[in-house]
This record gives C-alpha cells, structure tokens and sequence, in this order.
C-alpha cells in the first residue's frame, strides 16, 4: 500500500510547537541566554563564552551539592521502594478497611509541599515539638539545626513520610490486577509465600514499580521546599542539595550567569537519568514481547 | 489416589444464607470413586466451579464434610489435600522458563533433582513442548501458556486427584482435541482420579467415565454418558445434553396414555397417578415425521440440514418440536404428524423423571 504523502500536514504540529514554546523553549531559552553571558546590572550584557561553564565544573560547591543529593536520592530510593511495596503487600484487598487505607495513605500526598516541612519543623523541635521533645527526653542528643545526622535523618524520614505512600499505591493498584488464580494456582503447587512474592507478585508490579522510581527519582532529585523550610540547608550546608543551592546562587548571591549554566547542567543530569530509565523501561516491555 | 466423600456438602457465598435459594451449591452427598474421570457439566453459575474449589480446598464450605479416603480434610489447607488443579486461564510464572514452570510443583515438595529433570522431560514430551523448554514462559502464546499450566498439573505423580476447571476454553479447536486425547490417556496410564468440569457437552461425554450434571446448584443426575442420553432424570438434562436437546412438553398422563393437548399418545408402559406438573419428553431422536392419522398434528417450520442427518423445526400449538431424519430418510412433502418411539419417551412431574410401573 502506498502512503500518501503531504508536507503540509506537518502544519497540524502547529499548535502544539507554539504551546511548547511558550511554556518551555522560550523559558529554557532565557536561561541558555543568561548562562553564557555576564552583566554588571544596568540590562548591559557581555559575551561570557563558556566561562560559566567551566566555573561550575570546576566549582566543589557544586558537586558537593551534586554528591548531597544523590546520596538524598539514592536513600530515598532504598527505603521508600521497599517500604511501599511492603505496605501495599499488607493492605486488606477488599472492604471497607481497603477504602480506609487507602483514604488513609493519600492523605500525606494531599498536604503541601511547605506544609509538610513546617510540619516536620514544628514536630522535630526540642523546645515545643512532640518528636524532638520526646528524644530528648529520652537523653538522646537531637538538634536538627546543630547536628548532621539529625538533620539528615528529619529529612529523610520527612520524605518517606511524605511520599512511600505514592509507591504503596501504585504498587497496590499492581497487586490489585493479579487475577486470584495465580494464588490459587501458587496455593496448589505448594509455593511458599517468599516465592508467591518472588515469581508472581513481583513480575506483576515491575511495570508500575518502574514509574514509581522514576518518579520518585525525579522528584527527590528536584527537592527543594521541604528541606528548605526544616533546615534552611543547614547545618553548614549539610542539607543543601541541588535546588536550594541553585536558588542561593541565583537568588541571594544573584549570580544569575553561573546559576544558569548550573541550571542547564542540573537539567541535563536529569534529561539523561530519566532517559536512561525510559531505555530500561522499554527494553524490559521487549522482553515481555519475546 | 484417593476416594473423595462428599457428606453433606452445600456452600453459601452469604454469611447468613436464609434459605436454600442462598446456596449456590445445595446439600450434597457424594462419592467420587478413586481412579474414575468425572466431567462435571453445566452452564454457567450452576455451582459447578464451587464445588471444584472445595474439593481443592480454596474454599471452605458453609456445611458438611469432606473426605479423602475416608480421612476428614474439611478444615485442611491446600497444600496438605495434594491435589493438583489446572484453571480456566493459563497461570504461568512469567519470569521462570518453561522448564522451571513445569518442575516448579516437584521443587517445592523438596523432589530429587535427577527425577525432577527426567519427569519435566517426560511432560513436555506429553505437552509437545520440548523444544521450548528452556526459554521464558513470557510472551507465549495463550495455547501455550495453558499447556504448561496443564503440565504443571499432571507433572505430580503422588496426587489425590486432578481437578480441571474448563481448561480448555482458550485453546485452538484441533489443539483441544489433541489435549482431551492426551488427559484421556494419561488417565488410563496412572489411574488418577480426575474431575474435569465443563460447560462443554461433548467435552464432558467424551473425556469422563462419569458425567454429573449440575443445575442450580445441585447435581441432578450422574451416569454414563448413555444413561444421560437415554434416561435422563431431570428435564434440564434432557435439554442441556444432546443437539438438539430433548423435546419437552406438557401433557397429563393416566395409566399408560398421555394427552397432549387432546392428542392421545401410546407410551408403551404405564404410570401411576402423578402429582404436579407432568410433562413428556422424548429426544429428536426417537421421533418422526409423518403424514397419517396418528401422531400430533403439527407444522413444519424449517429444515435444517447438518449433513449427517436433517432436523426438522416444527411447530406443536405453539411449542417447537426438532425430529432428526436420518440422511437418506425422506420426509414427506405434506408432513403433518409427529410420532414418538414409546421406548423414547420419558415422564417428568414437577422436572423429575417418574420411573413407569414396574420398570427402572
């Protein structure tokens, strides 16, 4: 059969082409702008090169905040994947106590980002908060705004509190589509509950568990509001990852030439991260088809 | 291998079921012989599924017990009855090879290596999977995918019983009649009991020894597949089996004469007096067309000819009549009587076959 050809037809990309640009090109080009050049204010610009490029590179600003947050996300990772998927795996399949966990697991989702930072902000302090309070009761030393691993840990467990629940219903909306006879049949071979999980539940979820961690990457790689509001990046800067840098630089040093080639930088980490998951993610659909 | 013993039985998905009409599967008392292959036939929702899932033990009855051999394993989990089940869509464990798949159940049990290689090989062989014993059960076609679940299911030698629940259902036609062959034959190599349920006529009369038809959630008759066609105790067997099903209609019977509709009909043997609402049935089979005095009058709607024989449509006062013709049988241009065989004919009172006087 043969196609018809008609160039004009690229004409119907149109509209979309002018949305993007207004809500992404132009923007992104703004900042391309800014990252290779330099100003002395007045509106007046200079031709920078790569200059601020090569400074950041060269910045170990940069990639401690750089090593900071992949460590923020990586942990992240560790706990809440797993977390997730052991809740969705212990959560009633059916009922009224289903629609209650359920209700009950999105509400932490439902909270704002800044909300739930002073949450945790109020709730880890010594003087007044229920957290911080009781541990110190109990002798043990906690000061998040003094100590590193007090900061690290409020931040951490902030997170999982506020986001295990995205994985544990996506894992659960996984499990929920596993027809009941892969438990009966699982049930009449004698498999144990390790190998229910191991060669039934698991392959089951891998598709949703993916965008899980993507998601989960992308976001926890992109934080900001909530450590910004618990620690303010401190102590020192034992908390300041990525986009809390990025805005110091831009905003409170307005040194928007190397803040803009740390941006590019920034986003392009994160273009290739997730491309690299996109690759995985359609290679293992491959796998399924042959 | 074992006897299985229903006593009692009956399952209501309700918590409180209030009457009968809660059971889906009504009281029932049964035994399957060790070694015999069962078809348990009916449409769907006719309980034959629960009744499955209890003897397998995926579900717990409301009532009764059950045995195996005589032992009581009502309260018994899954695993301790040892029974092996093939469901009506393939389950395969995706991420493991066929040939894990198929040694999944032996492994389990803590089964020696050596015998688990020679008796996977021994079972692909059965399945004609050979050759696709090393790749992933992923991505396999759903013909495939169900011969290893039935592999899976044959590949324990040591099992009560082998519960089937329409597991033929999502395979190719002629692969279907290659698989019955095969479970028939592995029944008679290793004497399993087997339950094989079915919504399948043909299935169940040529798979099982035994066939049990289910209605409403009770078993209303068991039998050969010849005592089905022949003698069938309830009407519902008499429609369900057989193609076209059995002709039902009402009459009143007094001694060894029925009236249909003011037709006075021979039956051959008589009855005693009957309670409730009679009817007569007689299969297409043991009727024929005519153009006499005797017989009911009737008119012919259609012919339908299926190259073996012809059935003729017909119509009796507004209740349809088939009569099979043989091939080669002429039917008269101007047909207008039906006769019946009287060694043909049964009688119901209120759906249940009434035994003639004196005879079985």
């Amino acid at each position: 059969m043969n196609k018809t050809v008609n160039q004009k037809a690229w004409f119907l990309i149109l509209p979309v082409l002018v949305l993007v640009a207004f809500s992404a090109v132009i923007p992104l080009m703004t900042v391309v702008n800014y990252s290779v050049q330099d100003t002395f204010g007045n509106n007046q610009f200079f031709w920078a090169g790569i200059d601020w490029f090569r400074e950041m590179m060269e910045s170990e600003r940069m990639w401690d905040a750089l090593g900071r947050q992949i460590a923020f996300s990586a942990i992240i990772l560790a706990i809440e994947i797993p977390l997730g998927i052991f809740v969705a795996l212990n959560m009633p399949k059916r009922g009224f106590w289903a629609s209650f966990c359920l209700v009950l697991m999105s509400l932490p989702l439902l909270i704002p980002w800044n909300v739930v930072g002073t949450i945790w902000q109020i709730f880890g302090r010594v003087d007044i908060g229920l957290l911080g309070y009781t541990l110190d009761a109990m002798g043990i030393d906690y000061n998040y705004t003094q100590n590193f691993y007090a900061a690290w840990v409020t931040v951490i467990v902030m997170d999982v509190w506020h986001w295990t629940s995205l994985v544990a219903l996506l894992a659960y909306a996984g499990l929920q589509s596993i027809p009941d006879a892969y438990y009966q049949a699982a049930k009449i071979d004698q498999a144990s509950r390790w190998a229910v999980f191991r060669f039934i539940e698991l392959p089951k979820i891998t598709g949703v568990l993916m965008i899980a961690i993507l998601l989960r990457f992308m976001d926890s790689f992109m934080i900001y509001t909530e450590p910004f509001v618990v620690t303010g990046g401190g102590p020192g800067n034992s908390t300041t990852f990525l986009s809390i840098d990025l805005v110091k630089m831009a905003l409170g040093q307005f040194d928007l030439g190397p803040a803009a080639a740390f941006s590019i930088m920034y986003y392009l980490v994160i273009l290739l991260i997730s491309y690299v998951f996109y690759t995985v993610m359609t290679n293992l659909d491959k796998r399924d088809g042959h | 291998m074992a006897k299985i013993t229903l006593d009692n039985l009956a399952h209501s998905y309700l918590p409180n079921p209030q009457g009968e009409q809660d059971f889906a599967l009504k009281e029932l008392n049964h035994d399957w012989v060790d070694g015999e292959a069962y078809a348990l036939l009916g449409s769907s929702g006719c309980g034959k599924s629960t009744l499955l899932n209890i003897i397998s033990g995926l579900l717990h009855p409301s009532q009764g017990r059950i045995l195996f051999d005589d032992k009581d394993v009502t309260h018994a989990p899954t695993t301790e009855r040892n029974i092996a089940q093939v469901f009506q869509f393939p389950v395969v464990y995706d991420t493991m090879s066929v040939r894990d798949n198929l040694a999944f159940p032996l492994r389990n049990r803590g089964a020696d290596a050596a015998y688990v290689r020679d008796r996977v090989q021994q079972i692909a062989q059965m399945i004609g999977m050979e050759e696709m014993l090393n790749r992933k059960a992923r991505g396999l076609t759903a013909d495939a995918k169900q011969k290893i679940s039935l592999g899976r299911g044959m590949v324990r030698e040591d099992v009560n019983a082998l519960l089937f629940d329409e597991p033929l259902t999502v395979i190719d036609p002629h692969m279907k009649w290659e698989l019955r062959t095969q479970l028939k034959s592995l029944h008679h190599e290793f004497g399993h009991t087997m339950i094989y349920v079915t919504h399948d006529q043909t299935e169940a009369l040529t798979f099982a020894d035994k066939v049990v038809v289910m209605y409403d959630g009770r078993v209303v008759q068991m039998g050969t597949p010849q005592e089905l066609f022949e003698r069938p105790e309830h009407t519902f067997v008499g429609y369900f089996i057989g193609s076209p099903g059995m002709n039902v209609l009402d009459a009143t019977v007094s001694g060894d004469k029925a009236v249909l509709n003011g037709t006075e009909i021979p039956l051959g043997q008589g009855f005693g007096a009957l309670s409730g609402k009679v009817e007569l049935g007689v299969r297409p089979e043991f009727t024929r067309l005519t153009n006499g005095d005797t017989g009911l009058p009737v008119t012919v709607k259609r012919i339908e000819d299926v190259g073996r024989h012809k059935i003729v449509r017909a119509d009796f006062n507004g209740t349809e009549i088939n009569v099979i013709a043989e091939e080669g049988s002429s039917i008269p241009a101007d047909a207008n009587r039906i006769v019946f065989d009287p060694a043909g004919i049964n009688i119901y009172a209120d759906s249940w076959r009434v035994a003639p006087l004196g005879g079985k």
